[in-house]
């Protein structure tokens, strides 16, 4: 079946409207052009929701003018610089700082000695030490700090720290991790998943049963099985992790940081610091990109230590070396499944098996177990269904959040077995998807109805409906009107590997589903402060929230939403900090959600009091004031017929309107232990993807030709945003699926921690990507709308993926794919 | 760390004499690099980019002279028909910033096995011109790499130039990398006609210690080519002859197992990219006259 839109039809073509170019105060941003002259079809105050207005930050971000926390500076400031582990596993025999502490220029040396309240932290259960105690658990752990008056004296310094290391077996796969005298990495753990797990190295296991998966298996007639692994992906974010800490007269510390969620760094902080969390006071920094790996601790804790010690402000900064042992990764995992189907193609039973590597901390591995599990079959309807998805605890470096967080890998496999089956069926891979695609109406494999619209087999529909890019891209003609070949279209690029030869395409699909927003009971919940005054005789709008800008786009999201609430053209967006409500993270596709959702919340509270105002003071004078249907628009308040009662400058005075409020997403339950049933998430995201590519299959070489998306946004509140959300997450789904690995040693270590060796996309990888977006409204979400960060990243991969397959026709079971996977062996 | 920067080559030298241990800095796209990530420490750096005559080139019988200090951007911008394989290689060294500073010479100084340059200039033919205040003297590029990352100068030397033959006939160079563009090599393969001296020579980078010429390949093809005639004809190589020195360029690799690529893949592809590198170049032969010479 199908599902036709409902709603408003797909946004493209988009028209762009050009924004204004005036200088303003960072943070603030500027109104759009043309206010005074709007044409007739713009809504009640333009740069409102569902234009692509411009980005705030844009032109400095290209330009090379944005300020990154890595740029903070203060005249007074030492440099912090942490000494980490060699070994992956190693007992600490001694640590001796002497040394260090006499180097001249030299302010504090800290160990876990030096803590002054309490030496764990983490995400979701406090497993992780500030500074190693008495044993390392990965490459990389942080031993003790150096504060310094230059970097470079810090980092000699951490040298002299002479720390004595006795090496202890490495666990660093399931086997080895459960084996029965395998060394158990937590044997303290008490949290709340301790009890239930089959062995102390499994961080937590989550299965999901519906229907008889047992009995099922005699009604299928076509089973296809698959094991599948997929590597470990960096989130390759551009600014790498920095921050500056100053100490404060009243005994607490200011932190500037680029960071995902101010307050939650906040709630780990203060314990760690054995301070009131009110004296832990957090502004973001500038932030070069995020996409999960700035969610845990990694500079905060030690800056503000150093900080506290010396009395002085303490900047940090990683390089990009450090950066890899200095952030978590995207869980590694292997992934066995077994689909079960009739021989119409009629799916009966998956059964699925997770094995997440979640390294040496338990980070975020709890919630993505929850994710894998829970969308383990993908967006399909399944009858009968047994998953089960664990993380591990081992000796690799620690993983947690990255861009579709455990939804990444399920559908890598679960994607790869849709294929398999087709051709078990001799049916087109689209339309096995299609006959089994999940709908409105549908219940997930946890029970939860889907009750909003979920139009997979239209996704699908559409990009398979694209006509193809051209073959033989690279023919071109050469001055002389001789043929030539452009190398930029071909694998290989300039390298000059190909100029033709050996190329074949090929053609793949994908569909995945992704959860938004925090899941399983978890309280979501986003505040937003809006103040709304007359300044210099204009209405402003003011709206301050702790959501911390990561490149998403939410600066721009706001202002949009107030001017469309509020009727009001000038909006200024406060710096994020912790001096207003948690924001909640800028993570799980949530903010335009939670974060927007907020803003608009809080917009129609002082819209209300506006009202009630306008009513009281010039309510006798004018009956206009007691029709229903009142407007904002243009700085004043109109009737529902057009007309004009009085500006927001009349009605308001001298007395601005200031309300700080926050804004909930329906709850959610947490799955069942046993059979992992439960209302556990608030909304689901899709998207589809085609994949052309060309493949020298002699080299192994590939280059994806076009990468074509289909997404349903429920309501697309800047469009431009939302394509480059799509062609963002495409394009780390691209990377996935033929570059990007971080090597890990069977000793542990990092093999290829810089950019010279961990690959990501160039822009001569990055295909066209046509994108094409559905508005299906969800009636639970504020306009309607859906998150939009992760869904690209989970179909990309396996589209890209199929057309290798297809191309070659290898069997592919892992990804990165690389070259030699393509020509040597079987 | 003693940052220097002489105004001369003699001073240069002087300098290099009086501190063997000073680094010389061209392009520094492999020195910094070291030196962000802590790798390496100098105590001097040399900076090289102020000597004016290192900063030229020019054309000389038969070949031309790169200045030490001349980057990629200019070898490819002004020598693609002089020098075709070099400045190919030139083309795939990292990216346009890297392009404009990195410098042939600085590849040969760091004469890592992956370096782009090398394969060309065995193929082209070349040689060094390293001085040192005792004079100077020069060094066919075969016998410059002596290791991973070890090459022919003394410590008091510097490279003052190199000096490549021009092509008398069609030259290839192809690598092969994971990524489209900005990739160090897995590994690469030039091949250079010779039509004047009825020879071919062929070198292979990344897939040994040091970059090499396959020269059991070159003589099985050079006598390939001349039992059959086919420099007088035009006729191509028979495809088992081709095929058999693709193994042998193969079959002269010692290639390792690393982060960019398995031992297996890397003589693979060496193979592949010899083959294909021999037929475009013999394909963009110029057609034979009727007195057998090339036009």
């Amino acid at each position: 079946m199908t599902v036709e839109p409902t709603a408003a039809p797909a946004a493209e073509p988009v028209i762009e409207r050009p924004a204004a170019r005036t200088a303003t105060a960072p943070g603030v941003v500027p109104p759009p052009s043309g206010l005074t002259q709007r044409g007739d079809t713009a809504p009640d105050t333009s740069g409102g929701v569902g234009e692509s207005t411009q980005r705030p930050d844009g032109v400095l971000k290209v330009t090379g003018e944005f300020a990154y926390a890595s740029d903070l500076w203060h005249r007074d400031m030492l440099w912090g610089h942490t000494l980490r582990s060699p070994h992956a596993h190693a007992e600490i025999r001694s640590l001796d700082v002497a040394e260090a502490l006499a180097v001249p220029g030299v302010y504090a040396v800290l160990t876990h000695e030096d803590l002054p309240a309490a030496t764990h932290y983490g995400l979701e259960f406090a497993d992780q030490p500030v500074l190693a105690v008495d044993r390392v658990r990965y490459q990389g752990e942080a031993v003790a700090l150096v504060a310094a008056d230059h970097p470079e004296t810090a980092r000699r310094a951490a040298e002299r720290v002479r720390v004595e290391y006795a090496p202890l077996p490495v666990v660093h796969d399931e086997a080895s991790a459960t084996a029965p005298d395998a060394p158990v990495l937590h044997p303290e753990r008490d949290d709340h998943h301790a009890p239930f797990v089959p062995h102390p190295n499994v961080v937590h296991r989550q299965p999901v049963t519906s229907g008889d998966p047992e009995g099922a298996e005699a009604l299928a007639e076509v089973v296809v099985r698959g094991e599948y692994t997929v590597g470990m992906q960096d989130q390759a974010f551009l600014g790498p992790e920095s921050g500056l800490a100053v100490p404060a007269e009243d005994g607490g510390i200011d932190l500037y940081v680029a960071t995902q969620w101010l307050h939650v760094d906040q709630r780990q902080l203060a314990p760690v610091l054995g301070l009131p969390p009110e004296r832990v006071r957090l502004t973001l920094g500038g932030v070069g990109g995020a996409f999960g790996a700035r969610e845990d601790l990694s500079m905060q804790a030690h800056a503000c230590l150093l900080a506290l010690r010396t009395g002085r402000p303490v900047k940090m900064v990683y390089n990009r070396q450090e950066s890899f042992v200095g952030h978590v990764h995207r869980h590694p995992a292997t992934l066995a499944y077994e689909h079960g189907a009739t021989r119409d193609g009629q799916l009966v039973y998956v059964k699925g098996r997770i094995v997440l590597d979640g390294g040496a901390y338990a980070s975020s591995s709890p919630a993505v177990v929850g994710n894998a599990a829970s969308l383990g079959v993908g967006p399909y309807r399944v009858p009968h269904v047994a998953m089960e998805a664990l993380a591990l605890y081992t000796n690799n470096p620690p993983c947690g959040a990255m861009r579709g967080f455990g939804a990444v890998q399920a559908c890598f496999a679960y994607e790869t077995q849709m294929d398999r089956l087709a051709a078990a069926l001799g049916m087109d891979p689209v339309e096995l998807r299609q006959r089994n695609a999940l709908a409105q109406g549908d219940l997930m494999p946890t029970g939860q109805p889907v009750d909003s619209p979920a139009p997979v087999a239209e996704l699908l529909r559409r990009v398979r409906a694209r006509p193809l890019p051209p073959e033989h891209p690279w023919e071109a003609v050469g001055a002389g009107g001789e043929p030539g070949v452009d190398p930029r279209e071909l694998p290989g690029g300039l390298a000059n590997s190909s100029q033709g030869e050996g190329i074949v395409r090929g053609v793949g699909y994908g569909v995945g589903i992704k959860n938004v927003g925090f899941s399983e009971g978890f309280d979501d919940y986003s505040t937003a402060r809006v103040r709304l005054a007359a300044v210099a005789g204009e209405p402003v709008v003011t709206v301050h929230t702790a959501m911390a800008e990561v490149g998403q786009g939410g600066v721009t999201v706001h202002a949009q939403i107030a001017r469309t609430e509020l009727g009001v053209s000038q909006v200024s967006i406060l710096p994020a900090d912790t001096s207003v409500g948690s924001a909640g993270s800028t993570s799980a596709s949530r903010q335009t959600y939670m974060t927007g959702g907020a803003v608009r919340n809080t917009c129609l509270a002082v819209r209300a009091e506006l009202l009630r105002r306008g009513r009281e003071r010039l309510g006798a004078a004018q009956p206009g004031w007691h029709e229903p249907g009142l407007r904002l628009r243009d700085g004043a308040v109109v009737t529902a017929g057009g007309a004009r009662l009085a500006s927001l400058v009349e009605v308001l005075g001298e007395d601005a309107i200031d309300l700080e409020l926050e804004f909930r997403h329906r709850p959610t339950q947490p799955f069942d232990r046993e059979t992992g049933q439960g209302f556990g998430h608030v909304q689901y995201s899709f998207c589809a993807h085609r994949a052309v590519v060309d493949v020298d299959v002699e080299l192994g070489l590939v280059r994806v030709v076009e990468l074509a998306a289909a997404q349903d946004v429920g309501r697309a509140i800047n469009p431009r945003a939302v394509r480059g959300q799509i062609h963002g997450g495409s394009t780390q789904g691209l990377g996935l699926a033929v570059l990007e690995e971080i090597l890990v040693g069977p000793d542990g270590t990092i093999r290829n921690p810089s950019f010279t060796d961990y690959l990501i996309p160039t822009i001569l990888d990055v295909p066209p990507m046509p994108v094409d977006i559905l508005e299906l409204a969800d009636e639970h979400a504020p306009y309607g709308l859906r998150g939009v960060g992760e869904a690209p990243t989970l179909s990309a991969t396996p589209a890209i993926v199929a057309a290798i397959r297809q191309a070659t026709g290898r069997a592919l079971a892992r990804v990165p794919v690389r070259p030699e996977h393509l020509t040597t062996g079987p | 760390m003693e940052f220097l920067r002489p105004a001369t080559w003699r001073e240069a030298l002087a300098v290099k004499a009086a501190h063997p241990e000073a680094v010389p800095l061209a392009g520094g796209t492999d020195l910094m690099v070291e030196i962000n990530f802590d790798r390496r420490r100098p105590e001097i750096l040399l900076d090289l980019t102020r000597v004016p005559e290192l900063r030229a080139w020019r054309a000389e019988p038969g070949a031309v002279r790169i200045g030490a200090c001349v980057p990629y951007r200019t070898v490819i911008d002004r020598m693609a028909a002089e020098l075709p394989a070099l400045a190919q290689a030139a083309r795939t060294v990292g990216s346009p910033q890297i392009r404009n500073r990195g410098t042939v010479a600085g590849n040969l100084g760091s004469a890592s096995p992956a370096g782009d340059a090398h394969p060309a200039l065995l193929a082209a033919g070349a040689r060094v011109e390293v001085a040192s205040a005792r004079g100077t003297r020069t060094v066919p590029v075969e016998e410059f790499y002596l290791g991973p990352k070890r090459n022919a100068l003394a410590p008091d030397e510097l490279i003052h130039s190199v000096v490549v033959q021009r092509a008398t006939g069609p030259q290839q160079f192809a690598k092969v990398g994971s990524r489209n563009a900005m990739v160090i090599a897995v590994c690469a393969v030039a091949l250079a006609l010779h039509p004047d001296t009825r020879t071919v020579r062929t070198a292979v980078g990344s897939a040994a210690p040091t970059p090499l010429r396959a020269t059991g390949a070159e003589e099985f093809l050079t006598g390939v080519l001349a039992e059959g005639d086919h420099w007088a004809t035009g006729r191509p190589p028979p495809p088992a002859a081709a095929a058999r020195f693709a193994e042998l360029v193969a079959a002269a690799c010692s290639p390792i197992d690393d982060v960019r690529g398995s031992a297996d893949y890397r003589r693979h592809a060496v193979r592949v990219l010899a083959r294909r590198t021999l037929d475009r170049a013999w394909r963009a032969r110029p057609r034979p006259t009727p007195e057998g010479a090339p036009a």
